[in-house]
């Protein structure tokens, strides 16, 4: 006999109503709302009435160019050089100002440039910060994505052994996920400290001092590397425990026959654990990948997305335009962007580790 | 093709003795069947001869070689597990020549040996498909063909037909009996269910809490069980046991009676009155008989067609089970009268040994 629950419709919705109306409330409904703050002009507090923008959002936060400049000549036609034998160019002002000829380029600043023979090549962006931003979150993600994911797996393998206080090191390898982000982060700033940091004090003690200090965090080439590093530590120990329970799913006997087989760990690994794994690594690098895309707190800790915007991240970017300058619809903008571009990369990440037939 | 010798072999994990000191000769070509309850310790001796468990004591040879401490794929042996232990990922052909592949064989290497097992076993048509797809008795033979592929010198079989049902474990039983008349390797198998030991074995080895209780051929075992162990495992239905005293003995015959039984003259052991025995008489060697020395009660019938099972409850209230005739006409309440030949007695000392009569 079908129980009360299932046969009867109100009850079930009256169950499920308090979760499914907060769930609304406050995911379902922000969502939608941030797709349609994006078309306008929408600020957090503002005296003026709301205007449907259409893309502009959009073009403003993405907009690229290409400029490639010829340098300088006299009316006869060669090359202008200064004194020091270098070429000169137009100023990049002239076209990105006011220049009736380049309307594309108005606004725009350049991003980077680059030499191609005697001309010169420009990339201008119209939003160069969010360029930027996003730039380094996919270096973040194309960096943790593989590291955290392969090193949580080769954790994962070293502790899925029967060994005497083996779950001592499980406790240990996941400890760092248990504490909170933001303490973390706050205190690995005393680590990379560029003066009497841990990390600084540890290299230079193992070169005898021979290790140049540096200031992990204030150089603009260290400090993303250095938010990853840290962040691969954080979270490595839930994906390994992710990995663990993979593992504990392929069946004993199939070590055994492929230890009668002859089989090396090499090949052990390839043929028996590595398929066995196949769910768990799309599960393992998907969640990695939405949670690496989803950087925040590190940078809102250690660096506020400086020095020089070389840790910009597309979720403090909208967390600054949307509560910072109370740009709402560009905070929404930058949003539904990142969504799009999570959506896209776990899709093809499906599609790439599918099981072929 | 090799023999297996197994001299004292021990196994202990810490202070808990698993097998506690095992001499089993198992001759090139024979078909030997290890039975005995769950936890007996059988496959863990399956397990330790295929290299699986480390062997704490004794010595373990293969064919002339003493292998205690070769690596399973060292030893010459193959194995086929109850679980199958076939890899769920690759088709049945990859499956077959998982061995060759490991071990960088050549492919027409491979493909002929893939032949020939899947030939043996009648299953061409099943290579290109994956686990999922096959039956259980079709995965079971998948993996006896990955054994055949090996040409090992002694083929393993932990409880093959375990998680079979019941129709197919006979069709695989027949076949088993045909593959090793075909191949004439030695197998040694385990087992749980006497029936496929009977059917099976050249030799059986029964064994109870790490002790080998007895080895010899299947009718060996029947008609002259070594200890009351023996007796009371082989035979479907069980033996069954009376307590019974020696009240006289007289030149060449001794008289016994006991509380169920009322008196019964045998051919003379080294016994001597007062002594305290077991009787042991299995349910098809009983008949009803007007005079005979049982009588009780009929408390349950249970027609098999072929023959009928009938419970009785002697007269001191001790249940026995009679193997009667298939068309045998009783009744529940009903007394029956029962004897035996006296050649088909066993009888059993207080320690449980076979008495010699």
């Amino acid at each position: 006999m079908a129980s009360k629950f299932t046969r009867s419709n109100a009850t079930g919705w009256m169950m499920a109503g308090p979760a499914a109306a907060l769930m609304a409330l406050f995911i379902v409904l922000p969502f939608i709302f941030a797709i349609g703050f994006s078309f306008t002009n929408q600020r957090l507090i503002s005296p003026n009435p709301t205007q449907f923008v259409g893309l502009s959002n959009y073009s403003q936060l993405l907009g690229v160019g290409l400029l490639v400049l010829e340098p300088e000549k006299d009316e006869a036609g060669s090359v202008l050089r200064t004194d020091d034998g270098s070429l000169t160019y137009p100023a990049l002002r002239g076209f990105t100002r006011n220049n009736p000829d380049y309307p594309q380029f108005d606004g725009m600043r350049e991003w980077f440039s680059l030499s191609l023979g005697e001309n010169r090549i420009y990339v201008l962006a119209r939003d160069v910060v969010f360029i930027k931003a996003i730039v380094n979150t996919v270096i973040f993600v194309m960096v943790v994505a593989p590291l955290q994911g392969g090193l949580a797996l080769v954790l994962a393998l070293l502790i899925n052994q029967k060994l005497r206080g083996i779950n001592f090191f499980r406790a240990v390898y996941f400890m760092p996920v248990v504490v909170s982000i933001v303490v973390v982060s706050l205190l690995w700033r005393f680590i990379y400290d560029g003066q009497s940091g841990l990390l600084n004090n540890l290299l230079g003690a193992l070169t005898f001092g021979a290790f140049p200090r540096i200031d992990w965090l204030g150089n603009p080439n260290t400090a993303l590397g250095a938010i990853i590093a840290m962040s691969i530590w954080q979270a490595v120990g839930f994906h390994m425990v992710i990995w663990l329970s993979g593992l504990q799913t392929i069946s004993p006997s199939l070590y055994e026959a492929a230890a009668i087989e002859g089989a090396s760990p090499w090949q052990t690994f390839r043929y028996v654990t590595w398929p066995g794994l196949r769910n768990t690594a799309v599960l393992v690098l998907i969640v990695i990948t939405m949670q690496a895309f989803a950087l925040f707190a590190q940078i809102d800790v250690m660096t506020s997305g400086g020095p020089l915007d070389s840790t910009q991240t597309i979720v403090f970017q909208a967390v600054e335009r949307g509560y910072g300058k109370q740009d709402i619809s560009g905070g929404s903008t930058i949003s539904v962007i990142l969504f799009v571009f999570v959506l896209a990369i776990s899709l093809l990440q499906r599609w790439l580790t599918r099981e072929k037939k | 093709m090799a023999s297996v010798s197994l001299k004292n072999v021990r196994k202990n994990y810490g202070a808990a003795d698993i097998i506690k000191g095992v001499d089993i000769e198992i001759a090139d070509g024979e078909f030997c069947v290890f039975v005995g309850p769950s936890g007996c310790g059988k496959s863990t001796l399956l397990r330790m001869i295929a290299g699986l468990e480390d062997i704490s004591g004794g010595t373990l040879s293969i064919g002339d070689r003493v292998v205690n401490d070769l690596p399973p794929k060292d030893r010459s042996i193959a194995m086929v597990f109850q679980s199958y232990a076939i890899f769920p990922h690759m088709t049945v052909r990859e499956n077959l020549a998982f061995g060759l592949t490991i071990a960088n064989a050549p492919k027409a290497e491979k493909d002929a040996k893939v032949a020939e097992a899947a030939r043996i076993l009648q299953m061409e048509h099943l290579l290109e498909r994956r686990p999922s797809q096959l039956s259980g008795g079709q995965r079971q033979r998948v993996a006896i063909g990955r054994a055949i592929v090996r040409k090992p010198g002694v083929f393993l079989f932990d409880e093959p037909l375990s998680n079979l049902d019941a129709a197919l474990r006979v069709d695989m039983r027949m076949e088993l009996a045909k593959l090793h008349a075909d191949l004439k390797a030695t197998m040694v198998y385990v087992t749980h269910d006497q029936v496929e030991a009977m059917t099976l074995a050249d030799k059986i080895v029964v064994l109870n809490a790490g002790i080998v209780q007895q080895v010899g051929t299947p009718l060996e075992l029947y008609h002259r069980p070594a200890n009351k162990f023996v007796a009371g495992f082989i035979g479907s239905p069980k033996m069954n046991f009376l307590e019974v005293t020696v009240e006289a003995v007289d030149g060449g015959s001794m008289r016994l009676s006991g509380p169920a039984l009322q008196g019964l003259t045998l051919p003379a052991s080294d016994n001597r009155a007062g002594d305290k025995l077991t009787l042991g008489v299995r349910p098809h060697d009983l008949t009803a008989m007007n005079d005979g020395p049982l009588s009780g009660t009929v408390i349950l019938v249970e027609h098999l067609g072929n023959e009928t099972l009938v419970s009785l409850s002697l007269t001191n209230g001790q249940g026995i089970i009679v193997a009667l005739d298939g068309d045998t006409n009783c009744h529940v309440g009903q007394t029956l009268t029962l004897g035996f030949p006296p050649n088909k007695v066993h009888l059993f000392n207080e320690g449980g040994t076979r008495v010699i009569v």
